[in-house]
């Protein structure tokens, strides 16, 4: 049963960011019908490294690289088609009826949806994926399982794609899924090291713990609304439909703690930092492009919902998105390994884009996954350089290195400094529509807070930058740039961390291909956020205050020179400092706060009345029952019933004895005697028959 | 037809296969020996078929599979026949008691 989604049904399907006129959404050409094939490519290539990869002679990374190329080409066309005219396109099949709840048949669909929003996701994670699989060729050289590295990654990116192209729910939770498998495999990649397999243990179940709620709220709204689709969704939240209106609230609610697992928001975020376990290439593409964005990207598939009915689910999102900036950017202030520093650092820009979701900013919170993706990638790639090169993770061992590496100092500090948000670099233009979303949508004092989460990006990062590269080198060995294959998808990165933010100046157009509002506001039905007509140079010099600050307090404490590593990272605040390198205590929260009391006094508690009270009573029944015991076995079991069994035993053992004899091996007596019985039987059927 | 004669030419076969078998002491005659006994046995399949004149014609097709049966038995004891010749140099059924207790 194939149900093509009817798509120009007219006036419902306009441009939903056309300011300038509605225009008419296209189904796009050839691309876009078969937009399937990007989403089945990354399995095939994972399906042929597993089998043949060990033959080939990059050892099946070039199937990884290969389908990514195809896809990259793919998502192109679709952008550019995109750019000069909407693409609205659903196609899904049924492959298995569920059933019928209250009234409703409910069925699996699996299929694809091209969109504004699915098709800058596919764009990125091709884009970004590309480049991290080509990097990884050079950083994986030499490693063990490199072939099951590539087919992991295949898997990784496949699933993210599902995740992305997924029309309904269900298919949402199958990539979603997907994902969490193989980041499960990728963290734990270097399992051999107890720690490394205990992060992958622990990713896996925190984001479990999560994909409670987001199954919980799919099956919720599915049998309320009668269907997964987000279509079918979109239309009854844009129409207001009553059989949603009961369940949007806890509906939208339980999708967010979904993604608040995936997302890393607080204080679901306590997997990613011990993620870092995997190789750097994992970690540049989990942080970037796939995994920690599919939670924002669940929120703005889901955004109608959300805009229209689930207001109240905004009004729980929206603390916990801002506290997760500000407090996971703290701690990226005092951690001492580089990439959980931008790990930290992720998980606060992962605040920033639920913080904008949540406020109605659908745009704004794509726009900062959309750069973001580019500076996060870059950074990490340039750590997995730097690491690469010092062999050690940590800044202590680092220093002195701009010297030794200057293409990845100069692509780390375009990074760190577009991640800042240092007009006009990308990351400015869209932290700067965050903050003027949450203006408008009357949110100051979370205004505020983002501009101090502004603050501490750009001390972090500064710090981050001063730590590695100036200074005096004090690790071991002579450190050197590393090769091609690692230093071009730097370069090739820096391009979009410098430029991205131009596609979306508040208020700018650029002629034909319009700008990223336009593109991402492709969607079915009108996503009615806000997007400010022109630049708010008030806010925009908050935030540029608020970066100049960080950057110039974190040169002066951590530019000079000092002796010691130890002495030139001067954030060793009393009070402060222990906190944070404690994270907040929330790992020994859940240790002792959990874990202890049922450990300690519980126990000890439990064990008390064990050996005291309970105890008595068993061991005086047991005195008991063993006194009964040894008066049967003694006189009953040993003296009565043995005596028979004894006997039973002495009698066949000897008959055995006597009739071995019986077993010549000779095969010609056995015939013998089966003929003759064979004989006697046959004059028994004669004479009794 | 006369079914007797078969049965007599049958019970003939079978007695000397059952001789040979018991009688004999090398290998390849007493397999011989078990062939001739179910050649007894496949005359008398045939004939009784013959004399009812049954319309599935089971008794050809069991002689059918008795011959197949037998070519196999045949083969495997011909391979043991002469692995055990090629080991120990001698093929006399009294003499392989590697089974006894």
């Amino acid at each position: 049963m194939v149900n093509g989604a009817p798509v120009a049904q007219g006036a419902g399907l306009v441009l939903a960011a056309g300011e300038g006129g509605a225009s008419q959404l296209t189904e796009g050409g050839f691309f876009a019908s078969t937009a399937w094939i990007m989403l089945v490519l990354p399995f095939v290539a994972f399906l042929g490294i597993v089998l043949f990869g060990r033959r080939m002679r990059k050892l099946g990374a070039e199937l990884a690289v290969g389908a990514m190329a195809v896809n990259l080409a793919w998502a192109s066309v679709l952008l550019v088609q995109n750019m000069s005219g909407g693409i609205y396109r659903e196609f899904q099949f049924t492959i298995a009826d569920i059933g019928e709840f209250a009234g409703r048949a409910l069925s699996f669909e699996l299929g694809f949806v091209v969109d504004g929003l699915s098709i800058m996701m596919y764009w990125v994670v091709a884009f970004v994926g590309l480049l991290v699989f080509i990097y990884a060729v050079g950083y994986m050289k030499g490693d063990v399982r490199v072939t099951w590295f590539f087919a992991s990654l295949s898997l990784f990116a496949g699933s993210m794609l599902v995740l992305v192209g997924a029309p309904n729910l269900v298919q949402l939770i199958v990539g979603w899924e997907g994902v969490g498998l193989a980041s499960y495999l990728l963290i734990g990649h270097y399992w051999e090291q107890k720690e490394n397999s205990n992060a992958a243990i622990k990713a896996f179940l925190t984001n479990k713990v999560a994909d409670v709620g987001l199954i919980l709220g799919a099956i919720l709204i599915g049998v309320s609304l009668g269907g997964f689709r987000f279509s079918t969704l979109a239309e009854a939240a844009a129409e207001h439909s009553g059989a949603l209106e009961t369940v949007a609230f806890a509906g939208g609610l339980l999708l967010f703690l979904g993604a608040m697992g995936k997302s890393a928001q607080f204080p679901l975020h306590v997997w990613l930092p011990d993620a870092m376990a995997g190789p750097t290439p994992v970690s540049a593409l989990m942080h970037a492009a796939t995994m920690v964005t599919a939670g924002i990207y669940l929120m703005a598939r889901a955004f109608p919902l959300y805009q229209n009915m689930a207001a109240g689910a905004r009004d729980w999102m929206l603390p916990i998105a801002v506290v997760t900036l500000l407090v996971l950017g703290l701690l990226a202030l005092v951690a001492d390994d580089l990439k959980k520093v931008l790990a930290y650092s992720t998980v606060s820009q992962l605040g920033y884009m639920m913080a904008a979701v949540a406020a109605g900013g659908y745009t704004a919170g794509l726009f900062h996954l959309f750069t973001h993706a580019f500076f996060k990638a870059l950074l990490f790639l340039g750590a997995g350089s730097v690491i690469h090169a010092v062999h050690s993770n940590n800044m202590s061992d680092m220093g002195g290195l701009r010297k030794h590496m200057p293409v990845t100092f100069w692509t780390f500090v375009i990074g760190s400094v577009s991640l800042a948000g240092v007009i006009p670099l990308a990351g400015f233009w869209s932290k700067d529509e965050i903050l003027a979303t949450l203006n408008h949508e009357g949110y100051t004092a979370f205004m505020w807070m983002a501009v101090a989460g502004a603050f501490i990006t750009a001390f972090y990062m500064t710090r981050a930058v001063c730590l590695t590269f100036l200074g005096t080198y004090r690790g071991s060995g002579h450190p050197h740039e590393s090769p091609k294959s690692m230093t071009v998808p730097l370069v090739v990165l820096a391009v979009p961390s410098v430029a991205a933010g131009l596609f979306n100046i508040p208020g700018v157009s650029w002629g034909p291909i319009g700008n990223f509002t336009e593109w991402v506001g492709v969607r079915l039905t009108a996503m009615g956020d806000y997007h400010p007509t022109g630049v708010e140079w008030d806010l925009a010099a908050y935030g540029l205050a608020a970066a100049a600050l960080g950057i110039g307090l974190g040169w002066l404490l951590f530019a000079r020179e000092a002796d010691s590593q130890p002495a030139r990272d001067r954030l060793e605040i009393p009070v402060l400092y222990p906190l944070l390198r404690r994270k907040f205590f929330l790992d020994d929260l859940y240790l002792k706060g959990v874990v202890g009391p049922v450990k300690g006094p519980l126990a000890r508690g439990v064990n008390f009345v064990n050996d005291y009270v309970l105890d008595g009573i068993i061991n005086g029944a047991g005195a008991t029952v063993a006194w009964l015991g040894r008066l049967v076995y003694g006189r009953l079991d040993q003296q009565g019933i043995d005596l028979v069994y004894n006997a039973a035993a002495g009698g066949t053992s000897g008959a055995g004895g006597k009739l071995r004899f019986l077993q010549t091996g000779k095969v010609q007596q056995y015939a013998g005697a089966f003929i003759t019985g064979a004989l006697l039987l046959a004059a028994a059927g004669l004479l009794f028959g | 037809m006369i079914l007797t004669q078969f049965l007599i030419l049958s019970a003939v076969l079978l007695a000397l296969g059952v001789y040979g078998l018991l009688s004999r002491r090398n290998a390849v005659t007493v397999l011989l020996s078990v062939e001739l006994m179910l050649a007894a046995v496949n005359i008398n399949l045939v004939a009784f078929e013959a004399f009812w004149r049954s319309s599935i014609a089971a008794g050809q097709i069991f002689a059918i599979f008795v011959i197949t049966v037998a070519a196999a038995e045949v083969g495997i004891g011909l391979a043991i026949i002469l692995l055990i010749f090629r080991n120990r140099a001698e093929g006399n059924v009294d003499e392989l008691d590697l089974m006894k207790w």
